[in-house]
Parts: C-alpha cells; sequence; structure tokens
C-alpha cells in the first residue's frame, strides 16, 4: 500500500458498495438464494370479504390440489396467532373472522410455487357479512377509533381563533399510497438441529421478525435467527409488513421439517400488505393582515385499517409535522385514528409526518389566496425565528432553525420573483395552458418518537491480516447505510474503505434492534459501529503507546497506516502485532440518542433530537382541458448536515423527491364499494416513470454541519426530501388558482390526478 | 414438423424438446438455467424488472429488442439469441459500459430494478444509444424505479456511449426449420411458418388460443392462472409479419408488433406515432401486436379509435376463406367481437389520411408513459370551405367496445366548423356515450374529457393556441 490518503472516508462520495453487484445481477436477494433441497413453496388464501364471520372453511380442494403437501390455518399455530408490533390485534390467519378483504386466511404449502398459488384458489369459504366500515366517514359514523382522540396544544386556539382579524376554514383530502418497492415480500425458513429455525426475511426489522416468530411457536427467541444482507426496496413497507410472510414461512418449516419460503405476488402483496395512511384534515385559521398566523386549530382524521399497527405513532407524527416550518401562535390539533376494515396501514417513508405537512401548507395557501398575496410572502411570515415564535405545538423549543436561511437562499438562487412574473405572463397569454409555482420548505423531527427505540448495537472484528468484518443493526434497502457505516469504520482506523467488509444483518451478532426505519439508520447504527470501532483502536493505541514508546496522543491512524512517535508502520503490520501480544481485536459498540423524551399522556416533551431541513421551488404546466400536467422544473435546497456521503445522499434526496411527488400526484388508491383495492399491480397503480421525472432537477446540499453531536455532525436524509414535493402539489394548486384570478383556494385533493385538476378547475370556472 | 425449441445464450445453442409451452422465460432463466439476475417485479410486463433483450436475423443484420421475460412463453424464444444481465459481464471481468455508466452515476440503490435498467440499456445501445432526452425517457418507459428518481440513470443512458463500444458476441445462425409443434403435459403449442398453415391449424383447433406477442395472453397465464391447452401463434408467418404500402393505405398484418408499426403508422400523422409511442414501453410494443390489440377486443385497447376513424378494415380468415368489415363491425359488445370459430385476424388495412383533412389523437391516462387510457378520443374532419364535409370521431373508454360518436358526427357534419357547432357536437357526446367508472376515471371524467378534447382540436385545428403539456415540457 503506498503512500496515499485511504480512500473512502467519511464525508466522501463513493458508490454504493453493492453498486457493481446491482448492474451484473448478482446481488442476491432472497428469492434469488439456491434453494435448499426439500424446499417447499408458499402461498396464502385471501378473505374475499372486508367484514364477515367465517362459517366455514372447505379446504379439500386446496389439499387434494396437484403438488399440494400441506394447509396451514389459525389453528396450527403451536403459540400466539399474531404479528402486531405494538398491540396483539394482526392475526397470522384470520381465525373465524375476517376483517378486510384481502386478509390472510390459510397457507398452503406445496412442490412449486405455481402449484401453491393455484391450489390457494380452490378454496371455498362461507362467510357471514357484518356492516364494514371501509373508509374515514363510515369509521367515523360507527364510532370505530384505535384509540380516544388525541389532543396537542400550545396557548388558547379558540382564543386566538375569536380574536383574529381574519378567519378561514377548510378541509383537505390526502390519498394513501402503495410501497411499491420492486421485490416484493418474501422470506425462507430453513430447519436447523434443536428445532432452531435460520430465517432470511426481507425485512427492516429483524428482531422483530425473531421475536415474533419465537412467539408464534411457543420458543425462545435464542431459538430463531433472523437474518437480512439487502431488500429491493422497503421505504417502511417492510417494517412491520415482512413479519407475516416470515412467520408463515417458519411455521410451515417448522412444522414439515423442510425448508419453506412464501414470495408473494405482486397483486396479493399490495392487497394483503399496509400502505401510508390516507387522511382528512380539517382546518380553522386566523390571521392578521400580515398573513401571520395568530391561532389554528387542526382535525386530523386517518384511515388506520383493522388493526393497530404503528398508526398510533404514525398520527402522532402527523400531529408532530402540523407545523412543518411555522410558528403556529396559539395551536390545538386534535388527531382521530380510525379503525377501518380496510388493510391495515402503516409506516411509510415520512411516517404520517408529510400529511401532516399538507394540513399546513393548504392553511398558508388558505391565507395567501384570502389576502391576495404570493403564497410565499405568507410562508415567509410564518416560519419559526426568535423566542417567542420558536415553541413547537408540543413545547420542544426549535433551536436548529435554520429554514428561513434556506428559503431565502433558494428564492434568490432560483430567481422565484422573475419566474413569478413570467408565470403571470404566460397564464395571460394561454387560454388552456397554465404554469403554477410554488416554493415550500421542510422541518423534520429526527428520532423516534418512542424513546426506548433510539438505540443501535454493532459488533467490529479486526482480523490478524488487517482486514475489518462489521455487523451492526442497520438493514440494507438500497439508502446505502451499509457503505455509510462503513465509511464510519475505515475513517476510525484510517484505512481504505474495501478493507471494511461489509456483512449481512442477523440477529446472531447483534441482538435487540430497533427497525431500521425514522431516516434514523445512519444516526444510529453510525454511532454504534464507531463506538465499537473506536473500542478496538484504544486498544489498539494503549498497544502502540506502549510498544513503541510514546504518548498514546502520539498514535496516529491514517493513510492505511499507524504512526506510533517516530515509528510508522502499516495498519496491518499494527494488527497483527497486537494479535501476537494478545490483545482482543473484535469489540462490540452502543448507541443511545441523548436528550430526547416525551410525555404521550400530554403530547410535551423534546422528542426530537435535531430537526433536518429543506427546501423546494416547484414550476408546473397544466392542461384546463384535461387535468394533464408536467412538473418543469425543480429547484431544492436539502440539509444533510455534513454528509456522510453526498453522492449517497443526493440520491435519497433526489428518490425521495420523485416518490413524494408520486404520492400526490398519479398513484392514487382505489377500493370498491366492497372493500376490494382496485389498484394492486402496477397496471394500474402508477408510481412515477422514467418521463415525470422534471426535466430541470436541480438540487444543492445546504453546506453547515449539525450543531448537534450526531456521527461525523451529519443528519439523517431518508424520509425529509419526500415532503419536497409537497412544493409540487403546492404549484399544481397554484395554476389551477390562476383561472380564477388567485381570488379563490381551489378545491383540489391529493392526489392531483389529471381528474381531480380538471374537477377542481371546473369548480373555480363555474364559481368565476 | 419440430418439436424442439433452439434458441441461442451467450454463444451457446440450448434445445429444449417439448418444454411447457406457457412456461415463462424468467420462470426457466430463474429456476432452470439459475440465472437469477432476472427479477420478477410484477409478472405482468408493467415495471420491466425482468427486462431481456431478443436478437434476431432480420434482412440480413440482426435486429436487438428489450422484451420483458415475465410474460414471454418459452417457445416464443425459438431461433431467436437471448441475453440477459449475466450475458454482458463475466464474473470477475470488466463490467459493460452499460453497467459502468449505472455504476459511475450511482444510478443503483437498492438494486431490484436494476437489471432491468440496464438491459433496457443494452437495447437502446446496442440500436445507437441515442442520448437526446427524449429518446432516452423512450427508452426507460418500460422501467420502474422506486428509489432514484431516474436522474442518474439517465445520466448513465447517456454516458455510456463514452466507452469504446463494446459488440455483443457474435451468433451462429440458427436454421429457420420447420414449423414447431411441441406437446408437454396436455397442452400444445404450435408456431407455423406459413398463412395457409396457420390457417389449418386455426380451423383444425377453433378452441385454441391465437397468440401474438403474449402482452395480453401471457397474463392469462401469470396472474389468472389459466391453462392454455392449444396455443397457436402468428408470430412465424412471414406473411403476416409484412406491412404492405400502396398508394392508398397500409396493410398492416396481424403478426406485425407495435414498433414495427410505429414508423409507417407515424408517418400517417404524427399524432399516430406519439400514441403508439405511448402505448405500453418498449419491451410492450416490441412483443404485442396491432393485430392482437384488436383481436382482444379491449374497450381500451389504443390502436383501435385511431384505427377506426381512418376507416380502416379488418380482414379476417377462416380456413381459405378471406372475410373483410370495417374494423368497428367487428366490436360487437363488450368482450364480443365477431370472430368465428376457425378464424383469425390477418390484417388491418388502414387508408392513409386525405390532403386537407384533419386529424386528431389524444390520449389521457394517470400517467404519461406505460398507462392504459381513461378516455382516447380520435377525430377526423373534413372540411369544405368552412363546412365540415365529414367527421368520424372514435373514443376508446368510453363504451364497452371502441365506439363512434355517430350523434356528435352529425352534430359536426354540414355544419360551419364554429365554437357554436362544437359545442353542440360536445353535447351531443352525452347521447353517444354512458362511460362507467372505474379504478382510472370517473364517469363525470370521462364524459368531461370527451367533450373537452374535441374542444381541444377544434382549438387546434382553427387557431395557434398551445394546447399540450408534453409539448410545453419537452419546449
Amino acid at each position: 500500500m503506498g503512500e496515499r490518503g485511504a480512500s473512502g472516508r467519511a464525508g466522501t462520495s463513493r458508490h454504493h458498495d453493492s453498486a457493481a453487484k446491482h448492474v451484473a445481477g448478482s446481488a442476491v436477494y432472497i428469492d434469488d438464494m439456491p434453494e435448499p433441497p426439500g424446499l417447499v413453496h408458499l402461498a396464502l388464501g385471501l378473505s374475499q370479504r372486508a367484514h364477515a364471520k367465517v362459517l366455514g372453511m372447505d379446504l379439500s380442494a386446496v389439499r387434494a390440489a396437484p403438488g399440494v403437501i400441506a394447509v396451514f390455518t389459525a389453528r396450527d399455530i403451536p403459540g400466539k396467532n399474531d404479528v402486531g408490533p405494538v398491540v396483539h390485534d394482526d392475526p397470522i390467519f384470520a381465525d373465524g373472522l375476517v376483517q378486510y378483504a384481502g386478509q390472510s386466511l390459510f397457507a398452503v404449502a406445496a412442490e412449486t410455487v405455481e402449484q401453491a398459488r393455484g391450489a390457494a384458489r380452490l378454496a371455498k369459504v362461507q362467510y357471514e357479512d357484518l356492516p364494514a366500515a371501509l373508509d374515514i366517514a363510515a369509521a367515523r359514523a360507527a364510532g370505530l377509533e384505535l384509540e380516544k382522540p388525541q389532543r396537542m396544544a400550545l396557548g388558547d386556539s379558540a382564543a386566538a381563533l375569536a380574536g383574529a382579524k381574519h378567519r378561514v376554514q377548510g378541509r383537505l383530502v390526502i390519498g394513501g399510497q402503495d410501497h411499491f418497492y420492486l421485490e416484493g415480500q418474501v422470506a425462507i425458513a430453513v430447519p436447523q438441529e434443536d428445532s432452531d429455525l435460520v430465517i432470511y426475511s426481507s425485512t427492516q426489522h429483524p428482531s422483530e421478525v425473531q421475536h415474533l416468530i419465537a412467539s408464534m411457536l411457543g420458543v425462545s427467541s435464542n431459538a430463531v435467527t433472523v437474518e437480512v444482507r439487502r431488500m429491493g426496496g422497503a421505504f417502511g413497507g417492510k417494517e412491520t409488513q415482512a413479519a407475516l410472510p416470515a412467520a408463515v414461512a417458519a411455521l410451515a418449516a417448522a412444522t414439515l421439517r423442510r425448508p419453506a419460503k412464501l414470495c408473494l405476488d405482486r397483486d396479493d402483496d399490495m392487497i394483503l400488505t399496509g400502505k401510508r395512511h390516507d387522511f382528512e384534515i380539517g382546518y380553522d385559521v386566523g390571521f392578521g393582515d400580515d398573513g401571520r398566523i395568530a391561532g389554528v386549530a387542526f382535525d386530523l382524521a386517518s384511515r388506520c385499517g383493522y388493526s393497530t399497527d404503528l398508526s398510533l405513532a404514525i398520527n402522532d407524527r402527523a400531529m408532530f409535522h402540523a407545523d412543518n416550518a411555522y410558528f403556529l401562535g396559539d395551536v390545538t390539533i386534535v388527531s382521530h385514528r380510525y379503525r377501518t376494515h380496510t388493510v391495515s396501514n402503516t409506516a411509510f417513508r415520512g411516517f404520517g409526518g408529510p400529511q401532516g405537512m399538507m394540513g399546513i401548507e393548504r392553511v398558508i395557501d388558505a391565507i395567501a389566496r384570502t389576502l391576495g398575496k404570493d403564497p410565499l410572502d405568507i410562508r415567509k411570515a410564518n416560519l419559526y425565528g426568535a423566542a417567542p415564535r420558536n415553541i413547537t405545538p408540543y413545547h420542544q423549543t426549535v433551536e436548529d432553525n435554520i429554514a428561513p436561511d434556506i428559503v431565502a437562499v433558494l428564492e434568490k438562487k432560483a430567481d422565484y420573483r422573475a419566474r413569478r412574473a413570467a408565470v403571470a405572463a404566460f397564464n395571460a397569454a394561454n387560454t388552456v395552458l397554465k404554469r403554477g409555482l410554488a416554493l415550500t420548505p421542510v422541518k423534520f423531527g429526527i428520532s423516534f418518537t418512542t424513546t426506548h427505540l433510539n438505540q443501535a448495537g454493532a459488533l467490529v472484528h479486526v482480523y490478524a491480516d488487517g482486514s475489518v468484518h462489521l455487523n451492526h443493526g442497520g438493514t440494507e434497502m438500497g439508502q446505502g447505510l451499509m457503505t455509510k457505516v462503513a465509511q464510519v469504520v475505515a475513517e476510525e482506523f484510517g484505512i481504505d474503505l474495501d478493507l471494511v467488509k461489509i456483512s449481512a444483518t442477523t440477529t446472531g451478532k447483534v441482538p435487540n434492534t430497533s427497525a431500521t426505519a425514522a431516516s434514523a439508520g445512519a444516526d444510529l447504527n453510525g454511532m454504534a459501529a464507531q463506538a465499537a470501532a473506536r473500542t478496538i483502536r484504544e486498544r489498539l493505541v494503549a498497544f502502540a503507546a506502549a510498544e513503541f514508546q510514546c504518548r498514546p496522543d502520539e498514535v496516529v491512524f491514517e493513510d492505511n497506516h499507524v504512526a506510533a512517535g517516530a515509528h510508522r508502520m502499516r495498519f496491518a503490520e499494527l494488527v497483527r502485532a497486537a494479535y501476537i501480544a494478545r490483545v482482543s481485536l473484535s469489540s462490540t459498540g452502543f448507541y443511545k440518542t441523548p436528550k430526547i423524551h416525551y410525555d404521550r399522556s400530554t403530547h410535551t416533551g423534546h422528542p426530537f433530537f435535531y430537526f433536518a431541513y429543506g427546501a423546494a421551488l416547484s414550476e408546473v404546466v397544466i392542461d384546463t382541458l384535461t387535468g394533464e400536467n408536467r412538473t418543469l422544473r425543480v429547484d431544492l435546497i436539502h440539509d444533510v448536515g455534513r454528509s456522510l456521503n453526498p453522492a449517497i445522499d443526493l440520491g435519497q434526496i433526489e428518490g425521495g423527491f420523485v416518490q413524494g411527488m408520486g404520492w400526490l400526484t398519479t398513484e392514487e388508491l382505489v377500493f370498491d364499494d366492497k372493500g376490494h383495492l382496485k389498484t394492486h399491480a402496477p397496471s394500474t397503480y402508477k408510481i412515477p416513470a422514467c418521463s415525470d421525472r422534471p426535466p430541470a432537477f436541480n438540487m444543492d446540499l445546504w453546506p453547515a454541519k449539525n450543531r448537534e453531536a450526531t456521527v461525523h455532525n451529519s443528519k439523517a436524509v431518508g424520509e425529509p426530501p419526500l415532503m419536497l414535493a409537497i412544493s409540487v402539489f403546492a404549484a399544481l394548486a397554484d395554476a389551477v388558482a390562476s383561472v380564477a384570478g388567485y381570488k379563490v383556494l381551489p378545491d383540489l385533493d391529493a392526489p392531483a390526478t389529471p381528474e381531480r385538476i380538471l374537477m377542481a378547475v371546473e369548480k373555480l370556472r363555474g364559481a368565476a | 414438423m419440430r418439436d424442439t425449441v433452439r434458441f441461442q445464450l451467450d454463444g451457446r445453442l440450448h434445445e429444449i424438446q417439448n418444454p411447457d409451452p406457457t412456461r415463462t422465460v424468467l420462470r426457466w432463466l430463474r429456476s432452470e438455467a439459475r440465472r437469477i439476475g432476472t427479477k420478477e417485479g410484477c409478472a405482468e410486463g408493467d415495471c420491466g424488472a425482468c427486462t431481456v433483450v431478443l436478437g434476431e436475423a432480420q434482412d440480413g443484420k440482426t435486429v436487438y429488442r428489450a422484451v420483458n421475460a415475465c410474460i414471454l412463453f418459452l417457445p416464443m424464444l425459438d431461433g431467436k439469441t437471448l441475453f440477459t444481465v449475466e450475458s454482458l459481464s463475466a464474473p470477475g471481468a470488466p463490467l459493460h459500459p452499460v453497467q459502468q455508466a449505472m455504476v459511475e452515476t450511482n444510478a443503483s440503490q437498492c438494486g431490484f430494478c436494476t437489471p432491468g435498467f440496464v438491459m433496457s440499456l443494452y437495447a437502446h445501445y446496442l440500436n445507437g444509444g441515442a442520448t437526446d432526452a427524449p429518446s432516452v425517457r423512450n427508452a426507460l418507459a418500460g422501467n420502474l424505479c422506486r428509489c432514484t428518481g431516474y436522474g442518474p440513470i439517465v445520466e448513465a443512458a447517456q454516458r455510456m456511449n463514452d466507452a469504446p463500444r463494446v459488440a455483443p458476441k457474435a451468433q451462429v445462425a440458427i436454421a429457420a426449420g420447420e414449423s414447431l409443434a411441441l406437446a408437454s403435459a396436455g397442452k400444445r403449442f404450435f408456431a407455423p411458418r406459413t398463412l395457409d398453415e396457420l390457417a389449418s391449424l386455426v380451423l383444425a383447433h377453433p378452441d385454441a388460443t391465437v397468440l401474438g406477442g403474449a402482452t395480453d395472453v401471457g397474463l392469462w397465464v401469470t396472474k389468472k392462472l389459466q391453462v392454455l391447452p392449444t396455443v397457436i401463434s402468428v408470430m412465424s408467418v412471414a406473411e403476416l409479419g409484412r406491412i404492405v404500402e400502396t398508394p392508398d393505405a397500409l396493410e398492416i398484418g396481424a403478426a406485425v408488433t407495435y414498433s414495427a408499426a410505429q414508423t409507417a403508422l407515424a408517418r400517417l400523422h404524427p399524432d399516430l406515432g406519439e400514441l403508439i409511442r405511448r402505448l405500453g414501453s418498449v419491451q410492450v410494443r416490441n412483443a404485442g401486436t396491432i393485430g392482437g390489440n384488436i383481436a382482444n377486443g379491449s374497450p381500451i385497447g389504443d390502436s383501435p379509435p385511431p384505427l377506426i376513424a381512418l376507416g380502416a378494415t379488418l380482414v379476417l380468415r377462416r380456413g381459405d376463406t378471406q372475410r373483410r368489415m370495417p374494423l368497428e363491425d367487428f366490436f360487437l359488445a363488450y368482450g364480443k367481437q365477431d370472430r368465428q370459430p376457425g378464424e383469425f385476424v390477418e390484417m388491418v388495412i388502414v387508408p392513409k389520411l386525405k390532403p386537407g383533412a384533419d386529424f386528431r389523437v389524444y390520449k389521457i391516462s394517470k400517467r404519461f408513459d406505460q398507462d392504459i387510457s381513461a378516455v382516447c378520443g380520435v377525430f377526423l374532419i373534413r372540411r369544405d370551405g368552412d363546412t365540415v364535409h365529414e367527421a368520424r370521431l372514435c373514443y376508446g373508454g368510453m363504451a364497452g367496445t371502441p365506439k363512434r360518436a355517430a350523434a356528435a358526427e352529425a352534430a359536426l357534419t354540414g355544419k360551419p366548423f364554429t365554437e357554436a357547432t362544437v359545442r353542440a357536437a360536445m353535447r351531443a357526446l352525452e347521447i353517444d356515450f354512458t362511460p362507467l367508472s372505474d379504478m382510472r376515471a370517473s364517469a363525470a371524467y370521462r364524459m368531461t374529457t370527451a367533450k373537452n378534447l374535441l374542444l381541444k382540436a377544434w382549438l387546434e385545428i382553427s387557431g395557434a393556441v398551445a394546447t399540450r403539456v408534453l409539448e410545453a415540457a419537452d419546449g
């Protein structure tokens, strides 16, 4: 190794560690693993009713179908028939009662996947229908809620509203979103000796899958090992939803003593698994002539589906982000969590935050249209500022506010005022096509709001040849977590990144992990891995200082070498010497996020370690005869602190933005009046395609480090950029507003499909 | 007759005797061939994760096309060269320029869609690799990525030509051989090579599934889990793979893919070319046929409305007998076409536009690329001075079949081509259609849009008003 800087240090752009394997087709996903001898293939039988008693299931045709080995129902589960992550209300197989159309009733094991899927359709199920509440309105009418309405408040919103010069009320409906990870849910369970199981599961949460399977089988956790090298996308959709397929595979493997695989067909996956919550948001806002909010009352309602899943925390996060980047004055936020007879909605990038932000951005637009002002001026007037305008509705003081700076820089850099004038000129000259423009900020709280989840573990080995083995509790779903954490470890030892071997996440190496979620993967696991590496490095420092007669602070790791006073050696030489001297070269590392606390009973506290910020300016064009639309240009600035890997962070930002755009434009979940999902495949559910990417897309990272002591002062990046896409929705609404001279707030719900845009245009034209 | 499917893969000739004829290429690759790089994302040809490239000799040169392996039946490989992502670079060898460009631009995140993108770009590369934005977007329209937002992949497409070009491995010519007749586990598959042979087979097997590119029939197998006892492919019949241009018309054989027809149709009118460009994706258009799109009778198929508006004639064949009818008469009702047992679609004859005629095609869908129409509106207007001499208006998505708007046509014909006339015709559409609500659009939206498209056509024909968002986005 020559005299040069070690490559791939923290803070440098590096390709994803698996990039070369991705493009060669050699990266192994679970369905790609060589099939173990004796493997049985599984398929699920799904409920055809939204809410019904199951009077009987005649599975004789299923059992008699070619290749069928076994059929499993609730009665075949030795332990708990449940994969609920928080509350135990998520049966693996419905037992006497189905609560949504598509709920898992039974599983078939067969010699081939075609046989299993074919047989699963042969069941004859007798139902007795029960009243089904399919949407928010029906659940509200029936009084079906997961818990009592939650209330978060600062000051006296009623008084502020009563005293405000202007007051506007309104309502916004926001649709859900399917994750549409390209790799569907999949798991393989392989029996081991002593009735142990190893499960390969495409999951963001191996520890939870482990614990749920142990509980299902009635064994202790140490009998179950869960492993995942990589997922083909997840986005929150494999935080809890991976557990059911894994549990079914484990049940079959444990029962049959044969390896078992369940790989969900795309349609089954979309029908069976939870999605982003759809919301209805009511608002009542009071404000002055300057557009500043004096007080606001929000009423949030969401469709949670049939079970609790993570809905309580998701709806909490919607409340936490009902302020976005704005000081709301006196505020009350009430949140209703409706139980419906539809699929149980779940985590999805942003975890309720995006829906909360949509509400306040609509409020800002309502103020702007009422006062006849540019929405950007209203946004700027309401951003968090100096005390007392720095207290959130949950009473956390915003200490790191950079939103005003980012908005000001973006406004200038992207030429907002000139483009606003150009849009006005275009709209004056065009009768059919109309352009719209919007600049919206993002402030997103980083930390699990359930405080105990903010912990992580890692395991680092340095082998005697100087190569490093890295393991931690985080999972790789494409976000580049493994690369980033490896960079952190390489940095500690001053060695090349390619000397750090990335390994599959497994409950056998790091136990009791949290889900890789809440954007916190690098924050938590990076710190844990850094701690592990530092422990080993400190041992090496002590050894080198003694061996080479220098002070510990004279031992320096860099450029793949270690300097100990005047002595300089290759890193591998020092490691070898330390091994011979019987120095332990393996360590665990642990991290827990400091400073955070939260009292859920009052919805007050300091739930977030810090905030990630950003802002985006989007320009769109709509066709007022058809509602067709294009996003023409996006300019954005996003804050990732001191980036661990700018290439990966920019990828997260662009990908998150486009995914957010999809949520708010073309992605529409349609259920029929019996509760059947009608958009359960890419032929009917339209995520953005290549041509939907805005032709001009300008991204910049905000050039400042995190003021908090995160790993290398970086910031979380997974979720926050998704919400930059609210600028697209606001720009579409701006274009619609042009047809009535910007005097009326368009009645535009999300997703802004061509249909919704056209109907909003027609409504404004009808009113004009 | 031959009972062995023969194709090449990485320089090796594969011969498979009597395979399960509806086994998909994707399943075969991932199971028997253990080539796991090709992924299943949807099993319906809508995500592109399973994209492979087929090479085929045509007029003395090799033609390369990207297709979806998930809905391609194994016998459809007969006589072709198959390329998968593993074909591009051997383990340990340098990556292909397409792959290397994808690495350099950070174009993979989770990596699951990546092999499909690599293969779409590889086909694009082999076909010249144009780097202008519309060409790249079009080449990638059939591949979904949920992670990257596409920017880095587009950049890779623009960079892949920078490295020295790498030619595909030389291929051994596979003799065309005899017609294919496979039998396996109670299923039969025929791929006759002549029209007469096809006609006899369809007559002999009136219950057979007549197969084009399998972009629809493939889903019967992968999604509906149907067993197709007898399948007769039209794709090896040379006579049906031709487009014959006469002074007045295009005669398009039933085995002509959308891709093969696209250029000729675009010459009839650019709107028609754009409609075909937005029909499915490159992969779908490389496999699917105009004939199949007609024969399956879908009310939302995109090729019938423009062909009906143009006055196309459908040619059916049963045994030795040909039958001709106006295309619109073929569609009797939802799911019911005027095709007799033993009969099949032989070709469609599309008249060229007469000079002076105005023609407009509009496709309305939630997403511009790779989406099915909520409404497709096609208008052919011939004027005599200011007066509408003839109006042929045909819509898809408004009824159980592609259907002409008779009342609206009547409201236009013989009238001055003014806004008042057009608005009267818009109202008349309510007589012509009672559209349904479904997951693609509500009945109200369909009706409003159907009317507005007519208004849009009038605006475009009678003035220089900007009316198209796609052009605004590219301009």
